[in-house]
């Protein structure tokens, strides 16, 4: 056999058929959507011409990146190559052009490009090369220094640009880490401070420190020798807790009782307990969880008590209001809500088979601002309905699945590396944006993979994609 | 293999856990959900705002100031307008022909961004003009009107106290993000002030419109629409009638006119003048800049943002901080020779008799007196320095507001300015300063300058004999409460059983024969308290000042009046002034003042003060 047949023998077919459909089945949408008044014939200046010329030089890239570039290209220059991403970051906030609030966009004439969309790609490969070494750890202080410094620097530079979306992306990263053996402990309590925040602002921070107390009983209480009586002890007080908020209504003490808030009282019953418990625990030495459980509650309080300050003075006007419209806490389907409610309307009115190509009312007419871009799944979603939709997430789904199974068999550590970073990006990518369009996640602006309209978009995940298919086709020789 | 390969399948499974919740997600918005069905046959909703009316402004006995009338906005679809007859639509609307075409062009040149929208074509036609077109409307197809309130006036008072509202700017949504382009917002005054009462809530209409964008029908027989909230009303402690005659014998004049309740703190009244013409302010983008353009600024509040030096009405302040201050007794007698002479420095006075004792001082307004009583105070040897005895007088003067933000709700409120020790220490050297070099305080005049609601507020501090309540133009209702803060009485640091003094020496300045400075201020029937005073300023003619309070012993309104290079104080303040109190205590002006209201009414000073050309 000649080489190039082994080659092409060797290359995972499956991947590149995933990513040839979703490439296809997404200019199919910006057509329709773009498509405005049919009459004019073919323009190439209109959204689906110009993502044609993306496609065919998104193509070219890939062909240049699976045949003509080495797998050992990638680890040597990795680090040079993230340095030169650092700059040309720093740059765009220098002299950058600002698009829609964001300053992110650097303009060479009739070319616009994003330096973020491409940054993740060479910070995967930064993170490739720094873990790929034997004595690589995360139980090592200065190791794992190391790993959050390489995502949070650029994470910072993409933030200063505005991009919220873009830099959120990067927590991505965090599922490789794991991988390489993070503790859970840093995702799952970030998850759970998600939670309480929700919690604090759709109920009430008295409620969210009830409930967060009772999590922390059963945790504790599921290690101890008798669960059910444990537990049960602990669920009763917590019952009884919560009335604590109808003593205002008794006449006799409810002057000094509304001196505070019922979570006041709570915090002044709980909190010197909780300090006294983890003191004394420190002089006896012994039992961890308990301590640890404790400790987390007092940072939980805390939290708790910040979500107003946080709500109010760190998040920006419009990301308040996008999360009190998701939360359901604002109804405003004319205000903060529109593009979310439009969105709805749109997906929702496919139904099952949907409205057929080119057949869609709501997304042509302009009803979804950041039609082609942002919301694209939403023409998906009216054009071809439920199916359409269910067999793009499908094919997301065997795309990211067979990514991280053979990122899993590599060899090469690096390879295995880059390939969970690459399918991680991948993942929340194609998580936010669905979840944005269907209205579970508040409205974060960043393309769907493959998908959306844009060259940087497009370029950025081709190569990302493709580079891991060419270390994977070197390791299987 | 390595130790953590089994992580793999955990995190497979968080995956497909997250894709698990968008399929069910999906599932229920595309097939369970019957909201999204009924777009399902090629349907859209359309979202028609209601405007809501706003609130009205009242002043303190219920009476309208600011209403409401209905015009109209049109909105063109220009996707669904034919040919038309332009003519005959211009003829409705009495506008220019280019306008529409304009606007076509443009409506033509951005067809694909505005697709099937609406916009706005022409705003507040009136209703006349919209009957016509109603009538009319067969033939333009694609127009509609779409009805919003505008503001009416029933007195032709407080331009510039009640503010304008206009359509908000993109530069407006940016720092309000509840607010959408096409509303209108209060973009001064109280209209700015009390936004958040007077806006009320926009609403909508659903309607549902075919593929053709073509509306079909009510959606859901309006079960989802959302009803507009009319804003609320303002209640004022204003008193329209009284702002209006206010207003009327400033006409023609420069300086501001303010009167305020001494018991509660209230402004009864606050003129401006000159100011905006409430004719203008209805339609104000048409006058815009012909307001900003004229010299004598029409827009700013002179009342709370042009300070000024107080002149002689400052003495009564000095006559207070003395007598706490232990430095004079009403039994002082000083001499005055045709002024206040030490070495080559001379304050002059005018002619009178000579010594005058404490009341005197003030009824015959004395120079000389005040220029004793300053030094007394300023080199008081209880003090170490003649810093210390300043920044004391300064502390007092601070008690009375004079220098301070008063705190009052009027938007853009002046703090006015009081010299400061390190001022004098630049002017002369490092405690090269004495008494002698910061004389002129005394009566009133060098580094002094507080604004007209600063001695308003303090002729209400001597009605009360020693306290304020912070000047406020919102009245206390029970649906509006006003802040704690207005319901609170300020002392200053003088003694209450002080006041007495210089309210008797101020009766005596209007009602103590020979020798009052302001006699002309003088009502029958009526105890009036006032101090005139002649404030030279670098501009031109002194400014003309006066303050004063009715009736003596039981004062219902406390005036300060300010005209500016008009003279003495006695010539036209203190008649303003006085006639103001007569209108508000008697409801008119007696037989025997008429001539006087009338000398005011006809006489127009504007030539006297210089204005920059802009």
């Amino acid at each position: 056999m000649t080489p190039k047949t082994t080659l092409n023998k060797k290359l995972d077919w499956i991947l590149i058929g995933c990513y040839i459909f979703l490439v296809i089945f997404g200019w199919m949408n910006i057509y329709s959507s773009s498509l405005g008044d049919a009459s004019v014939g073919f323009d190439w200046r209109a959204k689906y011409g110009m993502q044609l010329i993306w496609i065919a030089s998104a193509v070219l890239i890939a062909l240049v990146i699976v045949y003509v570039i080495p797998a050992r290209f990638y680890s040597v220059f990795a680090w040079w190559m993230y340095a030169f991403m650092l700059l040309s970051l720093l740059a765009v906030i220098v002299i950058g052009h600002e698009v829609n609030g964001s300053k992110s966009w650097i303009v060479m004439g009739p070319l616009r490009i994003q330096p973020a969309e491409f940054s993740k790609i060479f910070t995967a490969l930064a993170l490739a090369a720094l873990m790929e070494k034997f004595s690589f750890r995360f139980t090592n202080k200065l190791d794992a220094l190391a790993a959050f410094s390489v995502i949070g620097v650029p994470m910072l530079l993409i933030l200063a640009e505005r991009e919220a979306g873009l830099a959120l992306v990067y927590l991505g990263f965090l599922l490789a880490f794991y991988r390489e053996g993070m503790t859970p402990w840093l995702i799952l309590s970030g998850l759970l401070a998600i939670l309480l925040f929700i919690l604090t602002l759709v109920t009430s921070p008295f409620a969210t420190i009830l409930i967060f107390i009772g999590m922390i009983v059963l945790y504790v209480s599921f290690y101890s020798r008798n669960f059910i009586v444990n537990s049960a002890i602990g669920l009763l007080a917590i019952a009884i807790v919560s009335f604590l908020p109808r003593l205002g209504r008794i006449e006799a003490i409810s002057g000094v009782f509304n001196i505070f808030t019922p979570e006041v009282w709570l915090t002044i019953l709980t909190v010197p307990a909780a300090i006294f418990f983890i003191v004394r625990s420190f002089y006896r030495k012994r039992s961890d969880r308990m301590r640890n459980a404790l400790i987390a509650y007092l940072i939980g309080v805390g939290l708790v008590f910040s979500v107003d300050f946080v709500f109010d003075h760190v998040l920006q006007d419009h990301q308040r209001l996008r999360i009190e419209s998701l939360l359901g806490i604002k109804d405003d389907p004319m205000g903060a809500g529109y593009n979310v409610h439009q969105s709805k309307i749109a997906i929702g009115s496919g139904g099952i088979i949907g409205k057929g190509f080119l057949h869609g009312t709501q997304t042509r007419f302009d009803f979804v601002p950041e039609q082609s871009t942002d919301f694209i799944f939403c023409t998906v979603g009216e054009e071809w309905g439920f199916v359409g939709s269910l067999l793009v997430i499908i094919c997301y789904v065997i795309l990211l699945m067979r990514m991280y199974n053979s990122a899993e068999r590599q060899k090469s550590r690096f390879a295995r590396i880059y390939g969970y970073c690459a399918a991680s990006c991948i993942f929340m990518h194609v998580m936010i944006n669905l979840g944005m369009t269907i209205g579970l996640m508040p409205v974060i602006g960043i393309p769907l993979p493959f998908i959306s309209y844009g060259g940087s978009s497009l370029w950025a995940f081709t190569i990302l994609l493709f580079i891991f298919i060419r270390l994977d086709f070197e390791g299987r020789q | 293999m390595d130790i953590n390969s089994d992580r793999k399948d955990v995190l497979l499974i968080a995956m497909l856990a997250v894709f698990a919740l968008i399929v069910i997600k999906l599932f229920f918005i595309q097939i369970i959900n019957s909201e999204y069905r009924e777009s399902a046959q090629n349907n859209a909703l359309k979202f028609e705002t209601r405007y809501p009316a706003r609130g009205l402004i009242r002043d303190r006995e219920g009476r309208i100031i600011v209403g409401n009338k209905i015009t109209y906005d049109i909105h063109v679809t220009p996707y669904n307008v034919p040919e038309f007859d332009t003519l005959e639509f211009c003829r409705i609307f009495d506008i220019d022909t280019s306008y529409i075409n304009e606007r076509f062009r443009y409506y033509k040149a951005n067809r694909r961004k505005i697709g099937y929208q609406s916009m706005t074509i022409l705003k507040q036609i009136s209703g006349e003009q919209y009957n016509v077109f109603v009538e009319k409307g067969f033939m333009f197809p694609g127009f509609e009107g779409v009805p919003r309130t505008s503001r009416t006036y029933n007195y032709n008072a407080g331009g510039n106290l009640l503010g304008y509202i206009s359509e908000v700017d993109q530069d407006y949504i940016r720092k309000h993000p509840e607010y959408r382009s096409g509303d209108y917002a209060g973009r001064t005054g109280m209209e700015e002030a009390y936004e958040h009462i007077l806006r009320g809530k926009k609403g909508y209409t659903i309607y549902l419109r075919d593929a053709h964008n073509q509306i079909k029908e009510h959606y859901r027989d309006g079960e989802k629409d959302v009803a507009a909230v009319a804003g609320e009303d303002v209640i004022t402690t204003i008193d329209a009638p009284l702002q209006a005659y206010g207003e009327k014998l400033m006409r023609n004049k420069v300086g501001s006119l303010v009167a305020i309740e001494p018991s509660t703190g209230e402004i009864l009244t606050m003129v401006s003048s000159p100011g905006i013409d409430v004719e203008k302010l209805a339609e104000i983008n048409k006058y815009y800049n012909e307001i900003v353009s004229n010299p004598y600024r029409p827009m700013y509040n002179r009342a709370v943002m042009s300070p000024q030096p107080p002149g002689s009405c400052f003495k009564v302040v000095n006559a207070l901080i003395g007598l706490q201050e232990g430095v004079v007794t009403p039994a002082n007698r000083y001499g005055c020779n045709r002024g206040f002479i030490v070495g080559k420095l001379k304050v002059g006075c005018h002619a009178h008799p000579s010594p005058l004792d404490f009341y005197q001082a003030i009824q015959m307004s004395c120079n000389a007196y005040f220029c004793h009583v300053f030094r007394n105070i300023i080199d008081n040897p209880k003090y170490d320095s003649v810093r210390d005895a300043f920044n004391k007088w300064k502390e007092y003067t601070e008690s009375f507001g004079f220098g301070t933000k008063l705190g009052t709700d009027i938007p853009s409120e002046q703090a006015g300015t009081m010299p400061t020790a390190e001022r004098y220490d630049r002017l002369h050297g490092k405690n090269k300063w004495k008494s002698l070099s910061i004389i002129s305080l005394s009566i009133g005049q060098g580094e002094i300058g507080c604004t007209p609601l600063h001695l308003a507020n303090f002729a209400a501090t001597v009605a009360n004999r020693g306290y304020f309540y912070t000047p406020h133009i919102q009245k206390d209702t029970p649906e509006h409460p006003i802040d704690d803060r207005f319901k609170e009485r300020r002392y200053t640091m003088v003694d209450t059983s002080y006041f007495k003094e210089v309210v008797k020496g101020m009766r005596m300045a209007v009602n103590g024969g020979a020798g009052s400075t302001a006699r002309v201020a003088d009502i029958p029937g009526i105890a009036v308290c006032g101090k005139t005073g002649t404030a030279q300023n670098p501009h031109g003619d002194e400014h003309s000042v006066f303050i004063c309070f009715a009736p003596m012993d039981d004062p219902k309104i406390a005036v300060a009046a300010y005209v500016e290079n008009a003279g003495f104080g006695a010539t036209w303040a203190a008649p303003i002034a006085s006639l103001l109190v007569e209108m508000y205590l008697k409801g008119e002006i007696s037989e025997g003042r008429k001539d006087l209201e009338n000398r005011i009414v006809s006489t127009s000073l504007m030539h006297k003060v210089r204005v920059r050309k802009r």
